[in-house]
C-alpha cells in the first residue's frame, strides 16, 4: 500500500504544473481531462510511488491539491 | 456614557484653541494619535505628546501625512479612538485616505486648522478656504461631517462632538479650526468628566457566525469589530458586500455608495447645529463660521444700531450643509450676506439652498488676516436696500 | 463547485482560507498563491494564537492576499500596509501584525514607510513577494524590475539600476531579512515561523513568478520555466553580505538567511523612555480598546 496518497480539487486547479514536475516520486501527470474552465488538472498516475509528502500540496498556488500519509499509527490528515 | 475621568482637565483654564482642541480629543476619550508637524496645527499633537504618557494611550509623530492619516485608522481598528491633525498642505495629502475612512467607515476625527493658501501660502495666517476640500476633496461619492469651532471653548466642546458623531455615524469628521481661533487665547471651562457625554464605539454583540461587518439595519450604520476579538472580518477599500469582500458589480456599487450617502443626509437635521440670532423678521441673514462669525457679529451689531433689522445665523455644522434652513429663510428674507476668508466657497452653498427666493452675497476675502467689520457692514447695508426678489 | 473536502481530507491549510472566496483571480503559476500556502503552514509550525493576528495588505497583485485569508484582514490604500500596520500595533500591542504586500506597493509609493519602520524596528512582520514587476496594472516597471527587462513603461528596455531589497531594510534598521523563492517553500515557512517568534522589523523577500507579464514580455517562459530557473540559479547563502545580493534579470539569485539581529523594538525603547523619564507618573495603557457599546 502506498505511504501516501494525493487529493485533487479538480476545481481550483489552473494547471501550472508545479505538482507534476516537483514531485520527487512522480506521481502525477497533467490529464487530458478537463474542469469547468478549461484547465488540465492533474492526475495520479503512480499511486503506488505516492509517500505522502505534500511536496504538491506546498507547491501548488491555488490550495487545489494535498497529499496525506496513509500510515494506519499516524493516520489520514482529517 | 460618561467621559473617562482620566482625560479630563477639569477645571478653567486660559488656552488656545489647537490646545483646548487637544484637551477635547482627550476628554472626548481618544488615545491615540499619529501626525506630522505644520503650522497652524502642530501644538494641537505637540500638547497630545506631553498629555498622553501620563493618561494612558500612543502618540507617533509619522515620517508624512500620507501615513499619519492611516496610522490613525489602524488604530481605531484596533480598538482606540483616533485623531490626526494638519493644514492645508497636509490636508491635500491626506485626502486618499479620507476617502479610504468614509469607504470602510472608520470613525475618526481630522482636525484641519486652515491658512493661507493654496499651496504653501500663508503659515502663520488664517484662512476658511479649505471647506469645499472637505466636503470634495476625495475622489469618488461619499460624505462626511465638517465642524467649525469659532472659538477656543468651542475647539474643547465641538471636539468631543466631532468624535462622538464619528463614532455615531461611522465616517471620519473634519475638524475645520483656522488659524485664528487655534492660536487665540481664551478662558476655556472644562467641567467635570460626569458632566461630558462621549458617544461609545458601536460595537457588534452579534456571534461570530450571525456578524457580518457590512450590514445594516434601520440607520444604515453598521457595527464594528476590532482586531483581535475573533471575528475574522474583511476590510478593504474596494467596492464591498456585507460581508465586506470586494464585490465590484453594479448593484453592490449602487447600494454601498447611496448607503454612505444616505446615511448622514438622513439624518441631517439630527447633525446640523447652527447658531441663530434675531432671525425673526429679519431682512438679512449673515451666515458665518469660524473666526468670521466673531467678526461679522460687529458688522451686525453696528447695522442693528443704523436701525437695520439683521439677523445671524451661524454656522457651527458646515456639512452636511443646513440646506432645509437656508431654503425655509430664503423665502422669508431680502439676502444673505456670507463673510468668508476665502473668494467664495459656503456662499455658493447658500446661494444653491435659497433657489434664487432671495438675493446672495459673498463678502470675500484673500485670506492671511479677519475681515474689517466695515467691510461686511458696507455689505450688509447694500443687501438690505436691494429690492425683494 | 471547489470543494475542500475530498473523502474525508480536508486540506491542512484550508482553515486559513475563505473558501467561499476560492479560486482565487492569480493567475496560473502566480505565485502568490504558493507562498500563502506557505504562510498558512508557517501558521499552523508556529502555533500562533490566531485570534492575535491581524494581516495588512496594500494594492497590487499580492495586495489581494488580505481578502484570501482567513484572518482579522485589512485591505488598504497603495503603499500604506505599513502605516496602518503600526497604528494597529501601537493601539493593541498584543496583536501580531502582518504586512503582506507586493514590491512595487512596499518599495516604491511605500518606500517611505518601509525605511522609516524599519529604523524605528516596529514590530512587524513584512512579507514582500517580488514579483520584479507591478503586476496588476498590467506590468509596469517596478523598483525591483531587473536591468534590460522589458515592461510596459520600459518598451524599450529598462535602464535604470533596480533596488536591492534586503540591503535597503538592513541599511534602514530591519532585524531579520531573509530572501528565498516560491521554489523554496519549506524555507519560506521555517523564515516566517522564524519572524513570528522575533520582536522587530523582520522582512521576508520572496521571489515570485508572474508568467502573464513578466514572464510573457521577457520571453522567459510560463511560472513553471521560472521555477525551474530558481532552483537551478538559486545560491543558499545564509548570512551572506546584504550588498552583495542584488539581481540581475538572467543571472544567480542569492538565497538565504542574511540578517537576524537583536535591537529593541519600537514600542520596548517607548516605555524605557517614557518610564526614565516620567517615572512612576508613566500610565501605560496595555490595550487601546475604548469603552464600546
Amino acid at each position: 500500500m502506498a505511504k501516501g496518497r494525493v487529493s485533487i480539487v479538480v476545481e481550483r486547479c489552473k494547471a501550472c504544473g508545479f505538482c507534476v514536475e516537483f514531485c520527487p516520486t512522480r506521481v502525477l501527470a497533467l490529464s487530458s481531462a478537463f474542469n469547468s474552465k478549461g484547465y488540465h488538472p492533474p492526475h495520479v498516475v503512480h499511486p503506488e510511488k505516492c509517500s505522502g509528502c505534500d511536496l504538491c500540496g506546498m507547491y501548488c498556488p491555488d490550495f487545489a491539491i494535498f497529499a496525506t500519509k496513509t500510515d494506519p499509527v499516524k493516520g489520514g490528515a482529517k | 456614557m460618561k467621559a473617562d475621568p482620566k482625560g479630563v482637565l477639569t477645571g478653567i483654564h486660559f488656552m488656545d484653541g489647537d490646545h483646548a482642541c487637544c484637551e477635547g480629543a482627550l476628554a472626548a476619550g481618544s488615545r491615540f494619535a499619529s501626525g506630522y508637524p505644520i503650522t497652524p496645527s502642530t501644538e494641537v499633537v505637540e500638547r497630545f505628546a506631553a498629555r498622553v504618557p501620563t493618561v494612558g494611550g500612543a502618540f507617533i509623530q509619522m515620517e508624512d501625512e500620507l501615513a499619519a492619516s492611516i496610522t490613525l485608522q489602524g488604530a481605531v481598528w484596533a480598538g482606540a479612538k483616533a485623531f490626526t491633525v494638519t493644514s492645508g498642505p497636509g490636508f491635500s495629502l491626506m485626502m486618499e485616505h479620507i476617502g479610504y475612512a468614509a469607504m470602510t467607515e472608520t470613525p475618526c476625527v481630522f482636525v484641519d486648522v486652515q491658512r493661507g493658501g493654496p499651496s504653501t501660502g500663508l503659515p502663520t495666517l488664517p484662512a476658511q478656504a479649505d471647506m469645499m476640500q472637505a466636503r470634495w476633496g476625495s475622489h469618488g461619492d461619499y460624505e462626511i461631517i465638517a465642524l467649525c469651532p469659532n472659538s477656543p471653548q468651542e475647539c474643547f466642546d465641538l471636539t468631543i462632538t466631532a468624535f462622538n458623531l464619528a463614532e455615531e455615524f461611522r465616517v471620519p469628521v473634519m475638524f475645520m479650526m483656522d488659524e485664528c481661533v487655534g492660536h487665540m487665547t481664551e478662558k476655556v471651562v472644562i467641567p467635570a468628566a460626569d458632566q461630558i457625554e462621549v458617544v461609545p464605539r458601536r460595537h457588534t454583540r452579534k456571534s461570530v457566525e450571525d456578524y457580518l461587518p457590512y450590514e445594516t439595519n434601520g440607520d444604515l450604520v453598521p457595527e464594528m469589530a476590532h482586531a483581535g476579538d475573533g471575528y475574522n472580518f474583511h476590510v478593504t477599500g474596494l467596492t464591498h458586500d456585507q460581508r465586506g469582500y470586494p464585490d465590484m458589480t453594479l448593484p453592490t456599487q449602487d447600494k454601498l455608495v447611496r448607503r454612505l450617502q444616505n446615511k448622514i443626509l438622513n439624518a441631517v437635521d439630527r447633525i446640523t447645529m447652527t447658531e441663530e440670532e434675531q432671525i425673526e423678521g429679519a431682512d438679512v441673514v449673515v451666515v458665518s463660521y469660524g473666526i468670521t462669525s466673531r467678526v461679522a457679529q460687529r458688522a451686525i451689531e453696528a447695522a442693528r444700531k443704523n436701525g437695520l433689522r439683521v439677523g445671524k445665523l451661524r454656522l457651527i455644522t458646515a456639512w452636511p450643509f443646513p440646506e432645509k434652513k437656508i431654503r425655509e429663510l430664503a423665502a422669508k428674507v431680502k439676502a444673505f450676506v456670507v463673510p468668508e476668508l476665502n473668494l467664495g466657497q459656503m456662499v455658493r452653498e447658500v446661494e444653491r439652498a435659497a433657489a434664487g427666493q432671495a438675493k446672495t452675497f459673498a463678502v470675500s476675502h484673500a485670506g492671511g488676516g479677519v475681515h474689517n467689520p466695515e467691510d461686511i457692514l458696507k455689505v450688509i447695508v447694500e443687501a438690505s436696500r436691494c429690492r425683494t426678489v | 463547485m471547489s470543494d475542500s473536502l475530498i473523502n474525508d481530507l480536508v486540506n491542512p491549510v484550508e482553515p486559513f482560507l475563505r473558501s467561499d472566496r476560492i479560486p482565487h483571480i492569480w493567475c496560473p503559476g502566480c505565485g502568490i498563491g504558493t507562498t500563502v500556502n506557505s504562510f498558512a503552514r508557517a501558521l499552523i509550525d508556529s502555533e500562533i494564537d490566531l485570534r492575535s493576528l491581524a494581516l495588512v495588505s496594500g494594492i497590487g497583485c499580492t495586495g489581494r492576499v488580505a481578502g484570501y485569508v482567513k484572518l482579522d484582514s485589512f485591505h488598504t490604500t497603495h503603499g500604506r500596509a505599513i502605516p496602518f500596520a503600526t497604528g494597529l500595533k501601537l493601539a493593541n500591542p498584543k496583536l501580531n501584525v502582518i504586512v503582506y504586500s507586493g514590491d512595487g506597493d512596499l518599495s516604491a509609493i511605500g518606500g517611505n514607510h518601509l525605511i522609516h519602520a524599519a529604523r524605528r524596528n516596529i514590530d512587524l512582520k513584512v512579507i514582500c513577494v517580488n514579483n520584479l514587476i507591478y503586476a496588476m496594472t498590467g506590468g509596469q516597471t517596478a523598483p525591483t524590475t531587473p536591468d534590460h527587462s522589458t515592461t510596459s513603461t520600459n518598451p524599450y528596455g529598462v535602464f535604470e539600476p533596480s533596488f536591492n531589497l534586503p540591503q535597503l531594510v538592513e541599511a534602514a534598521g530591519a532585524v531579520y531579512v531573509a530572501r528565498w523563492t516560491t521554489f523554496h517553500v519549506r524555507q519560506i515557512t521555517r523564515a516566517m515561523s522564524e519572524a513570528f517568534q522575533k520582536k522587530g522589523f523582520s522582512f521576508i523577500e520572496i521571489i515570485s513568478p508572474c508568467p502573464t507579464l513578466y514572464q510573457r514580455r521577457n520571453k522567459m517562459g510560463d511560472a513553471l520555466d521560472a521555477m525551474k530557473y530558481y532552483k537551478e540559479k538559486s545560491k543558499v547563502r545564509n548570512g551572506a553580505p546584504t550588498s552583495e545580493v542584488g539581481m540581475t534579470m538572467t543571472g544567480e539569485i542569492i538565497v538565504g538567511k542574511f540578517v537576524d539581529r537583536e535591537r529593541p523594538d519600537y514600542q520596548t525603547m517607548m516605555r524605557a523612555q517614557y518610564s526614565e523619564s516620567l517615572g512612576e507618573r508613566y500610565v501605560e495603557e496595555p490595550e487601546m480598546v475604548c469603552d464600546c457599546s
